[in-house]
């Protein structure tokens, strides 16, 4: 690992001005960023650990809008039973993810901004990347394996697929982000957050340097308390996920009232499937309007060599989180 | 899954390839050692010296922002019990128990520990010697071969228990996840685990 410097600042505008500095760049928990400086794909000079502002650690589920502090801990927001009650989806997108260990340091912050785990990218013995190296070009798509990628959203420059499973279960419940930086405070859409690769796959927020994220805030749906996470893996646990969906159901009588369908390890960035939800309002909830909406949800694919298989697994998980949240709300 | 590049010359690594992909993880247990020590190359103006409460004893500890936790308590403080196998937080060799929860410490800078109490596998017998009940029960229950994931199995058991996911065999299991075994030792860990678990609640 390349030598840097280290501050460990006590208040937020201090965090954020040392964060501004070229060269610069936020720790939280470390996951995402000691792995990445120690395999050289990135190469801070300093690094600004935020563990200092400890008002970020805390949370709160009660009330019509439910906050996250961004340094509140995986482990901690999965493991709380008032959030496993009010929100399943949300725990399990996270006790689902990593491992116990890591989710004990990272924080709901540093997940949510965690980088792709497109091998190429992930290896610098590749000269080839966009993303970690502007204009290189793109060694998954010349001639590289393709089977951890995007089939939603990616580009002729970049297909690295977004990793994160928590932010699914975010952008489906439109969460916003509190963000705190030179010009002061701002709320961002949680969908917005994140940016397609485009022509410029090295932009992957709309954050300004030196911004934090200090919360994140949902609004309180009813949806929400019949949701869940459903992940596939190719281990039982302990993987990123090959298809993933975060669900969530509101009935009115033998209707759907309001469905909320987010897509993981399928896109380039964290995404929602609004077609797939708009041919389910109204309907009712049955093995086969949950099949269609899982097709739908697939609908606009690329095809995209190794990561074909994950339009037919996309929607059979779509499909499967639909059916487990309609039997757990008593339906047959 | 593996995810270190696939070899471009062998078409369809599948991804259902995933036992191939795991046991590349745990084959590199132990590999990565000599790699993660040749790095401390030029020191940094940085370097600083922290205070951490390692098994009880405050120790200080002279370390640059980039050395790992794990570095600092192998190759400063000479407790070598605590094992580097992957390096990148996929296997689970280098848990230790921080402020009462386990991490990599290969993930950990040590800077970022500063203050915190850190139990290594050094930590657990009593001064008299006797094993912790999980050490002894992995004994019991052959829950090693080579032994290179075992410290941190150790650590990870205890934290598994302690956290109360240690209901049933599928919990355990799920909540073991981050801690790897190459020699395949699982089945005999689970019953280690459960062992302690009934006598603590017995
Ligand atoms: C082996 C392994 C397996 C994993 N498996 C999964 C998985 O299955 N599913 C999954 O979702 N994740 C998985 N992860 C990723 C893991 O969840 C993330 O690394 C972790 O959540 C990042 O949080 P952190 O606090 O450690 O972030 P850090 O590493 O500290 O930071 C991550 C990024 O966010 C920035 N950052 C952090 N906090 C802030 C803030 N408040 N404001 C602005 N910028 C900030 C940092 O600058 C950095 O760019 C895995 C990681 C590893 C190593
Ligand atoms: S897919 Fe994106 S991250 Fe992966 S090699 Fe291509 S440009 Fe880099
Ligand atoms: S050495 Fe493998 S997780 Fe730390
Ligand atoms: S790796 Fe050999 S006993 Fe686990």
């Amino acid at each position: 690992m390349r030598s840097f410097s280290y501050s460990s600042p006590g208040q937020i505008g201090d965090a954020s001005d040392a964060a501004r500095e070229s060269g610069a760049q936020i720790i939280a928990g470390g996951t995402t960023m000691v792995d990445l400086m120690k395999i050289g794909v990135i190469a801070p000079d300093a690094l600004v650990d935020i563990n200092g502002l400890s008002d970020l650690e805390g949370y709160a589920v009660a009330g019509d809008r439910m906050r996250f502090g961004a340094l509140a801990k995986m482990s901690t927001v999965a493991d709380d039973p008032a959030v496993i009650d009010a929100f399943p989806a949300l725990s399990e997108s996270l006790w689902k993810a990593a491992s116990p260990q890591l989710r004990n340091v990272a924080t709901l912050g540093g997940n949510i901004l965690q980088r792709t785990r497109c091998p190429y990218f992930r290896d610098t013995a590749y000269a080839q990347c966009n993303k970690r190296n502007p204009g290189s070009g793109c060694a998954a798509l010349e001639g590289g394996e393709t089977n951890l990628h995007a089939i939603l959203g990616g580009s002729s420059a970049c297909v690295a697929m977004y990793p994160g499973d928590f932010a699914q279960a975010l952008i489906a419940f439109d969460a916003e982000v509190v963000v705190s930086g030179a010009g002061g405070e701002r709320t961002i859409p949680f969908s917005q957050l994140h940016v397609q690769p485009g022509d410029s796959p090295e932009v992957e927020t709309v954050l300004e340097p030196g911004e934090i994220v200090t919360e994140i805030v949902l609004p309180v749906v009813p949806a929400m308390a019949n949701s869940t996470y459903l992940k596939a893996r190719d281990r039982e646990s302990y993987a990123f996920a090959s298809a993933s969906a975060a669900v969530g159901v509101a009935m009115d009588g033998d209707t759907v009232s309001d469905v909320r369908i987010a897509l993981g390890g399928v896109a380039s960035v964290p995404w929602r499937a609004t077609d797939a939800e708009d041919s389910l309002r109204g309907q009712p909830l049955t093995e086969e309007t949950a099949r269609e909406a899982g097709r739908i949800a697939f609908e606009t694919a690329e095809e995209l060599e190794g990561s074909a298989y994950k339009i037919a697994l996309g929607a059979d998980v779509v499909a499967g989180a639909l059916m487990q949240v309609k039997s757990r709300m008593g339906g047959e | 899954m593996s995810e270190t590049p696939p070899d471009l010359t062998r078409p369809g690594v599948s991804r259902r390839g995933f036992l191939q992909g795991s046991s590349a993880v745990a084959g590199s247990l132990g590999m990565a050692v000599g790699a993660a020590e040749a790095q401390q190359a030029e020191p940094s103006a940085d370097a600083r010296t922290i205070a951490l409460t390692v098994n009880g004893t405050r120790r200080h500890v002279t370390v640059e922002p980039r050395t790992t936790l794990v570095e600092a308590l192998r190759d400063t403080l000479g407790l070598t019990g605590t094992k580097i196998g992957c390096n990148q937080g996929q296997c689970g060799a280098c848990t230790v128990l921080m402020g009462g929860t386990r991490v990599n410490s290969c993930l950990t800078l040590a800077v970022m520990a500063e203050g915190t109490e850190i139990v290594t596998v050094e930590g657990l017998a009593d001064p008299t010697g006797d094993l912790h009940p999980m050490q002894a029960a992995f004994a019991e229950n052959d829950a090693f071969q080579c032994g290179y994931c075992t410290p941190g199995q150790i650590l990870s058991a205890i934290a598994c228990i302690e956290e109360g996911h240690a209901n049933d065999a599928v919990e355990i299991r799920e909540y073991m996840s981050g801690n790897l075994c190459r020699c395949g030792a699982y089945p005999n860990i689970v019953a280690a685990i459960e062992q302690v678990r009934d006598s603590e609640q017995g």
